[in-house]
Formats: structure tokens, C-alpha cells, sequence
């Protein structure tokens, strides 16, 4: 086989979802012929973008050889100590002990806290990543309902809004946030020693360490800038709804596993790519919109979400070819 | 510094060019330091053309063979540009041709002033590339000397401790019944592009060599018998049964018994027992209804301790924690577990030290003399030097047939494919 033939088949690889995709977009316009047109379209890509942005944190996460549960919570739990500290009492559960400004930067701030308390667990102390992530979740979870009262926050301050809602050259700005961070972790993970760092962690700890990469270096960083992705997913929620729901993010963690399964990044670590899982992501909304649209009755919703689950793990390892893992 | 690990440090997912330059990737010049794909691949291309490794360098590791892959990391570590390396038993899985380009490189970076520290149990190669060799023990230093003043006998009598010729021929086995039914037959076996048109057949009691350089298609062979791989054409007789080939199960069913070529990857599960991975094979005589007697697997795990003399504190302690040698005995165990009829032995001795390799072949022996038909698949001349006859394999076919009392030239000659 010669070098450019192995070098297209990996890039087909690459693209294993398009065609799958495209197909269902076809099904779409057959379904309903309102399906193709812009503004639905942009629907589902704004809808897909908060959830996106953790299965893009969650990638990073598997590529490395690790999985991060607690995202759905950091998702919720990072706008709502924002709101928590910036509302003012009486309105609802806040402690209005900041001026609303310092909303976003505090919910970064968290999010990246709670990647780095994972971290330490998991790598400082050596806990099943697993389970303490699992932990997290629940913690996390229990946190945000305790500051809330099991209530939503709402009358938020302007910039906590502003990313979920704003229009920059005609496109609802979470979508360009979601396509530009995609693309530059695509570049992060082809292009840079930090990002082949991952693959090489993932496939064989021992010899990146052997190779001279800073294992746990590279482990703590990833896990926290998976919590600051998830934490920017759930701002952008929060900006779109104009509020915080003590339930946002619940459950939202087996469909980022399946969209990044069905994308091709593999539970065991090493293998897969940042492009695959953005596919995975959008051909799930993308069923899941063509369902609506088809009328399927709302009680029936949820029985359905994790069938479109299985139809598209099926439908990836058909376009992949490849069993997965 | 550098280090050639005895254990693979290749990542199975990465191309074989970014393994080669893992974490050292060449960057564009620039604004941003993105890494150049194109240099990278075009720098592995030179490196691997002068270590005359032929792969296509944008195919993920896991696709090389064995040998490639022990080259491939060689190659690595030595163009660091380390002033100090360590190649811990770097020729294990090499063929001659390439053990000799390795010394090549070696001298040659000796001559500029590189430092290397070989970790070998191969007496030839200590002699050939090493100005001083320590010998260590029982986990104790025996002793250090210059290779020029420390004869070979003497060396030998170290790494033993006892004052022995390396191999003692045996000569007490009797003959093979010769109008005895073939404990295994092949007949006509090709899968194109590794091996065409392969007959041979082993009778019980006999030990029969398939001796060949890397690429001879010898290993293929013996994965195809074991079921590890499916052969396109031809026939598999084991004891006059033919198993639905490429189906481990079946072959075992049908009495193979077989030791891997590569016991990292496809021979021990590391963190199990040692009884538990001397019985993995056979859990049918473990107990009934699917159901596993641990005093059974214990019994099995201890006898297979003491017939192979390994070197462990019980037969619950897990294979990691044992050394090469005795991870191999492990392995040849299992391969004895079920009584074969028909013992397939793969580089058997790859990486083990002279008395381990010593035990593992009597092993073989005491096999065949319990009647079964015993194949060696292996390059390494003293695993061959049991056997009844040998045959040979080059580019695909069998080229020839010695019967035992070869010398050692002649044989590497027919391996290397120079006609005698």
C-alpha cells in the first residue's frame, strides 16, 4: 500500500459521520420540507452548541485515556455559583455579595476549580478517575441544588446574558464560539506536541513518559480545561434561557459519551479525533430535529433520545467500518 | 541518554512517524509553532531507509510486525544524539541481517565517542560487540572483566554457576516411529504475500525445526497451525482431525499446544496468577458445569512451578512480578497444560537467560518424549539444536531440509537464502 493510499484512508476515517449526515438530512427535507431552511438549520446548531462544548471537553478527556463525569454537574453547578454570588437577596437565593460583572469570570473560575480538585483526586492522590469523577458528579449536583433551594435563578446581570444571545455577522454568537473552539482544538490535537501529548498518553502512558512527556502535567491541564469548556457550555445555556435551572446539564452526560463514541473516540484512550466527535454531536441533534419535526409526540421524546442513541452508534460503525471500542 | 526498553514502548494508535519523533515533532518556522507533518514524515523516512526498515511511516504502529517494531525503536533511540544508551536485549526479536546492522551502527557510534551498556543473554553477541561484561546472577554481580580476558567457558559457568558446556546434546530420546500416523500435518498451506505452498509433516515423538530469517513466512505458518491466523489455501491434520481453521479454539480442542512469539502481547495475562494463566487454556478440566475449582488450578499452578523449575514465591503470585525468564516457563507451561498432541513453539526462548532457556527446551524434549509431535519455529540456532531435523523457509516457501548435526554456517547459510 503506498503511503498517499494509507494517508486517505485515514482521512476517510475522518469523515466517517458525513455521508451519514448528509443522509440525514435528506431523510429531513423528505420528512419535512421546512427542515432545509436556514433558520431550522440554525436551530439546530445553536441547540447543539451548549452540549457540544462539554462533548468537546469530554473528548479531550478520553483521548488522554480518562473520562470526566462530573461535567454535566461543573455544566450547571459554574453558572449557578455565578448567579448565586452576583443576584441580590430576596429575588432568589442570592448573597449579592458581587456586582454582576464579575459573573462570566467566576463561572470560568469555577469551572476551572473543579477540574483541578478532579485532578487532584486522580492524579495526585492516585483515585479511580472513574469514581471520583462519578463522586463529583453527584457533590457537584447536590451543591447547585443546595445554593438554589432547588429553584431557578433568574434576572441574571446583562453580561451573563450577552454570549447566549448576542448576533455577530448574522450568526447567534455560541455558534461561532462552538466552531471556533472546535477548530482550534482540532489544531491543538493534530499540530502540537501538547496535543499529540494526548494520543501518546492515551495509547501507552509508559512510553510517553519514556518519550520524555510530563504525564501528569498534561493530565492536569486537560482536566482542567475540560472543566472551563463546561463551564463556557453551561453560560451558554444559561444565556440562551436567561436563567439557571437547579436540573441544568442532568442527565446530558450519556449523551455526550454517545456522541463521542459515535464520533469515533474510543473509551480506552488514544484514538479518535476532535472532528469525529463534533460530527457525532451534530448527526445526533440533527435525528433528534428530523424526529420533532416529524411529529413524533413529546411523551415519547425520551424513549426516543436513547434510541437515536443506538441508530447512530449503528449508523457510525456502518460509515466506519470498524468495530468500536 | 537513551533506552531501547526490552518491553515495547511503541503506541499502538500513533503513525510509525510519530512514534519515531514522539514529543519532538519537527514545528514550522513562524508565527505559530504548529508541528510540520511533512518533515516529520520525511525525517522517519530517511531514519527507517537507513535501518533498511521498508513500512510506509503514516500507518499506525500497531500494524508492524514484531521485529519491525523492536526496529523501529531501536532506530529511535539511537538518533537522539545520546551520549549514553541502553539496549536492554535489543536483538530478541531480530533476524540476523538485522542484529548485524545494529552492531554496524553500534561501532560506528562507538567511534564518535557514544557509551553503550548491552543487556544480552546471547554469549556471540557479548563477544562481538562488548570491551567488558559483567555477569549478574540470582540478582547478585558474579563478575565484571574485559571481554578479551574472560573465555567463553568461563562466561557460561558464571551466568550458571556451574562449570557446564552450554548445550549438552541428549541423545537418550528414542527415534520417532516412522510409519506412525503425523501428529501434525500441513499440506500445501499458502496465504499470499507470507508464505506459498508449505508441506510438512511432525510425528509423535519428533521435534522438528522450521528454521528461517525474519520475512521467511515461518511465523505466519506456525499462526496459521495455532489459529491465530487463516491460511487461503491448504490443509491443517492435527492427529488425524482437521479443525475449522483460523479458530484458536478449535486447533486447541483438536490438541495443539502452543507457545506465542511475542509473550507481552499474545502470551500471559500480566496482573492474573500464575495458575491462572497456566490454565487459562484447559478451565474444562478445572471443574464441571463451567464452574472453576481454585484448589484444582492451584494443584496445576504448583506442579507446573516445580516441573519448570520457575523461580516464584507461590503459584498466586502474578505473572508481572516475575522475570523474562520465568514469564516464558509460564507460557510454556500453558502450552503443556492441555497434553498436547502437537506442541507449537514460537522464538520459545526469545529474551530468556541460558538456564531458563536450558529448562524450556528440556520441556520441549520430555514432550515429544511422551509422544508428542513437537515443532520449533524459531531463528535462534540453539533452539534448533534438538531437533530431529530442520527445516528451512526463505521468502515464503520451504527451501530445505536438515537432519539434525548441521553446522551452524550451512544452516544460516540456507536461512539467508545462499545456496550451498
Amino acid at each position: 500500500m503506498s503511503a498517499t493510499a494509507g494517508l486517505r484512508i485515514a482521512r476517510l476515517r475522518d469523515l466517517a459521520l458525513v455521508p451519514a449526515i448528509l443522509g440525514m438530512m435528506v431523510v429531513g427535507w423528505i420528512v419535512s420540507p421546512a427542515f432545509l431552511h436556514w433558520t431550522n438549520l440554525q436551530n439546530v446548531l445553536q441547540q447543539q452548541s451548549e452540549v457540544s462544548l462539554l462533548v468537546l471537553a469530554e473528548a479531550l478527556v478520553l483521548l488522554c485515556g480518562r473520562m470526566d463525569l462530573s461535567l454535566e454537574s461543573t455544566f450547571g453547578l459554574a453558572p449557578g455559583i455565578a448567579a448565586w454570588l452576583v443576584l441580590a437577596p430576596g429575588v432568589a437565593h442570592g448573597l449579592g455579595l458581587l456586582p454582576g460583572g464579575w459573573s462570566v469570570p467566576v463561572t470560568l473560575a469555577v469551572g476551572v476549580l473543579i477540574g483541578v480538585v478532579n485532578a487532584l483526586f486522580i492524579i495526585r492522590f492516585g483515585l479511580n478517575g472513574f469514581i471520583v469523577t462519578l463522586g463529583m458528579l453527584i457533590v457537584l449536583r447536590g451543591l447547585l441544588t443546595g445554593v438554589s433551594g432547588g429553584q431557578t435563578f433568574f434576572n441574571l446581570p446583562p453580561s451573563m446574558i450577552y454570549l447566549g444571545n448576542a448576533v455577530w455577522l448574522g450568526l447567534p454568537a455560541s455558534i461561532w464560539i462552538c466552531l471556533i473552539l472546535y477548530a482550534l482544538a482540532i489544531v491543538v490535537t493534530g499540530y502540537t506536541r501538547f496535543g499529540r501529548a494526548l494520543y501518546a498518553i492515551g495509547g501507552n502512558p509508559d512510553a510517553a513518559r519514556a518519550a520524555g512527556i510530563r504525564v501528569d502535567r498534561v493530565l492536569w491541564t486537560t482536566l482542567a480545561v475540560a472543566g472551563l469548556l463546561a463551564a463556557l457550555g453551561g453560560l451558554l445555556l444559561t444565556g440562551r434561557l436567561a436563567s439557571v435551572a437547579a436540573a441544568q446539564g442532568n442527565g446530558a452526560i450519556f449523551t455526550v459519551f454517545a456522541a463521542a463514541v459515535i464520533g469515533g473516540v474510543a473509551l480506552s484512550g488514544g484514538r479518535g479525533t476532535i472532528f469525529g466527535a463534533f460530527t457525532g454531536i451534530l448527526l445526533l441533534y440533527l435525528i433528534q430535529n428530523v424526529l420533532t419535526l416529524g411529529g413524533v409526540p413529546a411523551q415519547w421524546i425520551g424513549a426516543l433520545n436513547g434510541a437515536i442513541i443506538l441508530i447512530a452508534l449503528i449508523i457510525s460503525r456502518i460509515t466506519s467500518g470498524q468495530a468500536q471500542n | 541518554m537513551a533506552c531501547v526498553y526490552q518491553k515495547s514502548t511503541v503506541i499502538p494508535s500513533l503513525s510509525v512517524a510519530e512514534n519515531v519523533f514522539l514529543n519532538r515533532q519537527d514545528r514550522r518556522h513562524g508565527r505559530l509553532p504548529l508541528i510540520s507533518w511533512r518533515s516529520v514524515r520525511r525525517r522517519a523516512r530517511e531514519l527507517l531507509r537507513a535501518w533498511e526498515v521498508d513500512v510506509d511511516v503514516e500507518q499506525p504502529a500497531e500494524r508492524l510486525t514484531v521485529e519491525q517494531r523492536q526496529l523501529v525503536e531501536i532506530a529511535r533511540a539511537l538518533s537522539h544524539g545520546s551520549r549514553f544508551i541502553i539496549l536492554d536485549e535489543p536483538t530478541a526479536q531480530l533476524d540476523g541481517q538485522a542484529i548485524e546492522r545494529l552492531f554496524e551502527r553500534m561501532r560506528a557510534l562507538r567511534g564518535q565517542g557514544v557509551t553503550f551498556l548491552f543487556i544480552s543473554h546471547h554469549l556471540e553477541e557479548v563477544y562481538e560487540v562488548c570491551d567488558t561484561v559483567s555477569v549478574l546472577r540470582d540478582a547478585r554481580h558474579v563478575v565484571t572483566a574485559p571481554v578479551a580476558e574472560l573465555g567463553e567457558r568461563d562466561l557460561v559457568a558464571a551466568m550458571t554457576g556451574a562449570a557446564t558446556g552450554l548445550i549438552a546434546a541428549t541423545a537418550d530420546r528414542p527415534a520417532p516411529a516412522a510409519d506412525a500416523a503425523p501428529a501434525l500435518r500441513v499440506d500445501g498451506l499458502g496465504l499470499p504475500g507470507l508464505f506459498d505452498d508449505v508441506s510438512f509433516a511432525v510425528r509423535p515423538g519428533e521435534i522438528v525445526g522450521l528454521a528461517g530469517a525474519g520475512g521467511s513466512g515461518k511465523m505466519a505458518v506456525a499462526e496459521c497451525v495455532v489459529g491465530l491466523r487463516r491460511a487461503a489455501t491448504g490443509t491443517i491434520e492435527i492427529a488425524g482431525t482437521r479443525p475449522p481453521p483460523g479458530s484458536v479454539a478449535a486447533a486447541l480442542a483438536a490438541g495443539v499446544g502452543f507457545v506465542p512469539q511475542d509473550r507481552h502481547r499474545q502470551g500471559l495475562v500480566p496482573a492474573l496468577s500464575i495458575a491462572e494463566n497456566v490454565t487459562m487454556t484447559i478451565p474444562e478440566r478445572l471443574g464441571r458445569y463451567g464452574f472453576i475449582g481454585p484448589r484444582r488450578r492451584g494443584a496445576l499452578g504448583a506442579r507446573a512451578i516445580d516441573e519448570l523449575t520457575i523461580k516464584a514465591s507461590g503459584s498466586e503470585q502474578p505473572v508481572s512480578a516475575l522475570s523474562g525468564g520465568n514469564q516464558q516457563k509460564v507460557v510454556m507451561a500453558r502450552a503443556l497444560a492441555g497434553d498436547p498432541k502437537a506442541l507449537v513453539l514460537s522464538q520459545p526462548t526469545a529474551g530468556v537467560d541460558v538456564r531458563a532457556k536450558e529448562t524450556l527446551l528440556a520441556a520441549a524434549e520430555n514432550a515429544a518424549r511422551a509422544g508428542a509431535g513437537v515443532l520449533i519455529v524459531s531463528d535462534d540456532l540453539d533452539d534448533l539444536r534438538r531437533c530431529d531435523r530442520v527445516l528451512v523457509m526463505f521468502k515464503g516457501s520451504v527451501v530445505g531440509e536438515r537432519p539434525s548435526g548441521w553446522r551452524d554456517h550451512d544452516l544460516i547459510a540456507a536461512m539467508e537464502g545462499i545456496a550451498t
